[in-house]
């Protein structure tokens, strides 16, 4: 296990030395997507448009954030991770066609996404579900909202971070995904639970 | 009384979606605590680390805890001689929308056909409020503020009967198995049996505002509790999922009578920050708050 320092744009080269349980701090741009701003970014792509924002090397953070306007700038209060599996509709053609290197979030995600992390050159970075205030501590700036027709949470804010984590590499650019690894460990202790609950 | 009712109420309910989404109750910090230093796993003990640092700083900054505000449910148990309840929906509707721009809170009510954010927390059916008539005169508020994360993953199953308890066992353990990372353990569950669908769901979420260190009143239901917690703690999920010793740090649970042909287990799951505020209004319009301290 290692700790890593990424600034953004984070090379295809630099993703692929990350581990699995290795821990990551990334500084530079990301920004936050979730369902919608996910599924407007693919059909844009599909109808040949490009979306608001060039995304190659960046970080996209699973976050609806509370975000507060002060004397015309955003203010960013609060931005925990949201639940990642939602995005696993998406997040293979996303990595496929916007070569986003790290996706953060919570809870982990599934095959498809994995595969995707393994062909093009991307992590999994979990940050502690719920812990919002630490997330917001180390972001800097709000740089620009799109989609903001989404609502508050849905739109895309594009942040400037410093030090923004710590995030587990969860999964690898090599097809190693942690949430497996414990799922695998739930199933084979799941006789053991009904034996001693006696069912 | 100088304030009118519905004013009083509309300040209270500021005041309880303010208090339950920065503070944690004392009895859910205590719990954290307490896992963060029987935790062994490496990567829970990190999660649990954040978890209380994360709690620590949003109340030094008064910032909510998680940006995910909820949805906002009330629960009131309200006197049947006290006045002037008709006025209470609409001044927690007030509240509610007062909190969303003061606190904030992430505007969390959305029409489900035209996908619409009302932007304000309110909207059909939202704030949802439970009523309970007591007797009495004194008006006590709720709120649960309910994370969307924790609330994906509340199941309801129609087991069959000849199954019983033991049916419900594996029941809730197979809920958790399968909710893994999902809700952000460690979790609450509120576990409830019998009634109806309705009903059942109804039950296992309110059990989710009894404290952590308060026993089941039952003591057979206590054992129960015991059992599906140290059940549920044997999966391995831990701190996040990422593997450890905690995967909830309680369960509750409530039943009622059912019917001869059904079987209703409804297991309702609360994130780490399991967030809640009470209050109780006098006629005279004096407040305590009976979940926080406030000055």
């Amino acid at each position: 296990m290692a700790t890593y320092k990424l600034r953004t744009p984070i090379s295809e080269e630099d993703i692929r030395k990350l581990r699995v349980n290795d821990v990551i701090y990334i500084s530079g741009t990301m920004f936050t997507a979730r369902d919608q701003a996910h599924r407007r970014a693919l059909e844009l792509y599909k109808e040949g448009k490009s979306p608001p924002l060039e995304m190659e090397g960046l970080a996209v953070f699973h976050c609806g954030p509370i975000v507060r306007k002060e004397n015309d700038r955003w203010i960013i209060v609060a931005a925990g991770p949201t639940t990642s599996t939602r995005m696993e509709l998406f997040e293979d053609e996303f990595i496929k066609n916007f070569k986003v290197r790290v996706v953060i979030g919570k809870g982990g995600m599934g095959k498809k996404t994995t595969e995707a992390m393994k062909q093009y050159g991307a992590v999994y970075g979990a940050f502690t579900g719920g812990a919002a205030v630490l997330a917001a501590k180390a972001v800097k700036n709000v740089k620009s909202v799109e989609w903001f027709d989404l609502g508050m949470p849905e739109a895309m804010w594009i942040l400037e971070v410093e030090n923004f984590g710590p995030l587990t590499v969860a999964i690898d650019a090599h097809g190693n995904n942690l949430f497996e690894v414990v799922q695998r460990k739930v199933e084979e202790s799941k006789q053991k639970i009904y034996q001693k609950l006696g069912v | 009384m100088c304030l009118k009712i519905e004013t009083v109420v509309e300040n209270v309910g500021v005041k309880l979606l303010q208090l339950a989404v920065i503070k944690l109750p004392q009895d859910v910090k205590e719990a954290l605590q307490q896992a963060y230093h029987e935790e062994e796993s490496e990567a829970g003990k990190t999660q649990l680390q954040a978890i209380l640092k994360n709690i620590d700083l949003a109340e030094k900054t008064s910032t909510p805890i998680c940006q995910d505000t909820g949805v906002i449910i009330f629960y009131i148990k309200a006197g049947a001689q006290a006045k002037n309840l008709d006025k209470i929906e609409k001044a927690l509707q007030k509240a509610t929308i007062r909190a969303t721009k003061e606190v904030p809170l992430r505007p969390n009510a959305v029409n489900p056909f035209t996908q619409k954010n009302s932007g304000d927390n309110t909207g059909r059916y939202i704030p949802f409020i439970h009523w309970q008539i007591v007797p009495g005169n004194t008006i006590e508020i709720t709120v649960l503020p309910k994370g969307g994360g924790s609330e994906n993953v509340c199941i309801l199953g129609m087991i069959s009967p000849g199954e019983g308890v033991r049916g419900l066992k594996k029941f809730v353990v197979d809920a958790v198995m399968k909710a893994g990372a999902k809700p952000c353990p460690p979790n609450i569950l509120g576990v409830a049996v019998g009634g109806g669908a309705d009903i059942a769901m109804k039950l296992a979420k309110a059990t989710l505002l009894r404290p952590l260190n308060k026993p089941n009143p039952d003591p057979e239901l206590g054992k129960l509790e015991k059992e599906l917690y140290e059940a549920a703690n044997m999966t391995g999920i831990g701190p996040m999922g990422l593997g450890g010793k905690f995967t909830v740090l309680g369960v509750n649970v409530d039943y009622a009578h059912r019917h001869p042909a059904s079987y209703p287990v409804a297991v309702a799951f609360q994130c780490w920050a399991a967030r809640r505020a009470s209050a109780r209004i006098h006629p005279n319009g004096t407040v305590e708050y009976l979940t926080h301290k406030v000055v």
